[in-house]
């Protein structure tokens, strides 16, 4: 197996506060790895530099390719993409112009139209409301259409932060559902999650982040037999 | 009644063209949260560019649809140039500038522009070229109806039906629209903000210098100074009609050219600027939103 990401010794700082503290880990082509802890912990620091929107100190290389000189938007065209934090689905755009935004780099229209059936496909709630505003759908159409854009983008790897924030349980379910079985079509998965339980058993692997700093690291399953994790992250 | 037609006329003639300034303000502020101040200058720059365009292949006196065509060419140009730039050299340096800091820039490039106009250009006014032959196409029921109010509509209807369908149905509308609600998400998406910055300044530069030559074809009287006062009232039909908002601008710009056409009829010419301020105190007081406007809380 070869990692398609690799970070070494990332530091990232808001001014004075120090919120990652040199954390390296990596994913493997074709893995779904977690990223678990607490609220600021640093997960999504950790994902903000790895799409560039946060400077950091470290490396990060994606297929071998260092990231630290790379635009914030060319590493999509490398094969990043991300449903970010809060969806951050554009609401006033409608469905459709969403998902095509997601495919904003890309100019083979015929292959697009094509990515768009299978996103219409895995999420027929998407197609009914195309042209509805991304802003009017609920919180877990939103997600849908967050992780649908990020795949138009054909990632090689594909980051979600926090999918399932928010959700009802059973909207919960389908999100980790979408999870395995985009995983299950080839694409690999970088997931931040405080829902460690799902989390973890969607997930190969994972990582235990406390307060900028990995503390544990092992199989999903491992890990969620593991007491410490147990303790602190699945309450019980 | 045919005293009001008349003054409607006039007052959506006036306010098209108020309404294609304000359209630069709100597009500017809608993606970058700045009131360019100096979109009045570059509106007057516009003028100057049509004027030294036409002077340059001889067209200062050829009234005629050529003549419509080429100022518009050398004020469009001219604007968008001017607005590019100034994006470039003055703003883009702040993007990450306190507010307040960007403001101030922009208070000095419009200081800037009007005077180096007052030394390039000269403070004197310049008969701007004669555009279209006025004359009166029909009159019914005691209303005229003139070519260069014709002119104006037309004009200005083309431009904003161009503007809607570049904005709501091309891929780099589609960009702008997602750059000016979520920087970021659009910058990992693939987007590269300074250049769709960039493009919207051109553009909404370039629809000012629409406006000027509209003007300068009704008021044929040019000065570096010009842009003041029709900047300022292009600026309050933009908060009126809800700033960032562009539906809200071509409202806001009618709005303001029927109430001042009204005024100055039924009232007084004397309050013809006051208006303006009339305006922006109340609607700062009662929808500081704009009508348009959504809640006035800003996204985070
Ligand atoms: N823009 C910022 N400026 C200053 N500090 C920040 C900023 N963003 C995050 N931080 C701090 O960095 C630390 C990590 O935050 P981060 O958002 O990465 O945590 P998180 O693990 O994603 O948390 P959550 O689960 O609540 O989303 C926190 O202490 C937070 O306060
Ligand atoms: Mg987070």
């Amino acid at each position: 197996m070869k990692p398609i990401l690799e970070v070494n010794q990332l530091n990232v700082y808001y001014g004075s506060i120090h919120a990652i503290k040199g954390i390296s880990f990596h994913v493997n082509q074709g893995e779904v790895v977690s990223l678990i802890g607490a609220n600021g912990a640093g997960k999504t620091s950790t994902l903000r530099a790895i799409s560039g929107l946060v400077d950091s100190k470290g490396e990060i290389s994606l297929s071998g390719q260092s990231l630290q000189t790379v635009k914030i938007y060319d590493r999509v065209k490398l094969g990043l993409a991300q449903s970010p934090e809060g969806r951050g689905v554009f609401p006033n755009l409608s469905v459709l112009e969403n998902l095509q935004m997601g495919a904003y780099f890309r100019s083979d229209k015929s292959e697009i139209t094509k990515d768009l059936e299978k996103c219409y496909v895995l999420f027929p709630r998407l197609k009914e409301r195309r042209s509805q505003l991304a802003g009017t759908l609920s919180g877990g159409e939103q997600q849908m259409l967050a992780i649908s854009r990020a795949m138009m983008a054909r990632p090689k790897l594909l980051l979600l932060d926090e999918p399932s924030l928010g959700l009802a349980p059973m909207v919960v379910m389908q999100i980790f559902e979408i999870v395995k079985k985009l995983n299950s079509e080839g694409v690999t998965i970088l997931l931040v999650e405080q829902n460690a339980r799902m989390a973890l058993k969607v997930s190969n692997r994972a990582y235990v982040l406390e307060t900028g700093k990995i503390v544990m690291e092992g199989k999903g399953q491992d890990l969620l037999n593991d007491d410490s994790v147990r303790q602190a992250y699945l309450g019980v | 009644m045919q005293d009001f037609l008349q003054h409607f006329i006039n007052g959506v003639s006036l306010g098209s063209i108020y309404a294609l300034i304000a359209l630069g303000y709100t597009m500017v502020y809608g993606i970058l949260q700045l009131i360019n101040f100096a979109h009045s200058d570059v509106y007057m720059i516009g003028a100057f560019s049509a004027y030294y365009g036409a002077m340059l292949l001889g067209f200062q006196n050829r009234p005629g649809i050529a003549a419509l065509v080429i100022l518009l060419f050398f004020a469009m140009a001219g604007c968008a140039l001017l607005g590019f730039t100034i994006e470039r050299l003055a703003y883009r340096p702040l993007r990450k500038a306190p507010k307040l800091n960007i403001l101030i820039t922009a208070i000095g490039v419009s200081l800037l522009l009007q005077y180096s106009g007052q030394v390039i250009f000269g403070a004197d006014p310049k008969v701007f070229p004669s555009v279209l032959q006025d004359s009166v196409i029909t009159e019914f029921l005691g209303v005229q109806l003139k070519v260069l109010d014709v002119a104006v509509l037309l004009v200005t209807f083309v431009m904003m039906l161009a503007l809607h369908y570049l904005i709501y149905h091309t891929k780099v509308g589609r960009a702008m629209r997602a750059v000016s609600t979520n920087m970021n998400v659009a910058s990992m998406l693939g987007v590269n903000s300074d250049r769709i910055i960039s493009f919207t300044f051109a553009l909404g530069s370039a629809l000012a210098g629409v406006g000027s030559v509209l003007v300068g074809m009704k008021y044929p009287k040019i000065e570096p100074l010009m842009g003041m006062m029709i900047g300022l009232k292009a600026f309050v039909a933009a908060v009126l009609g809800g700033i960032g908002n562009i539906p809200g601008a071509v409202l806001g710009g009618l709005l303001m050219g029927l109430s001042e056409e009204m005024v100055v009829g039924y009232l007084s010419s004397t309050y013809r600027d006051a208006l303006a301020f009339g305006i922006l105190i109340l609607i700062l007081i009662f929808r500081p939103a704009g009508l348009l406007g959504r809640g006035g809380v800003e996204k985070v």
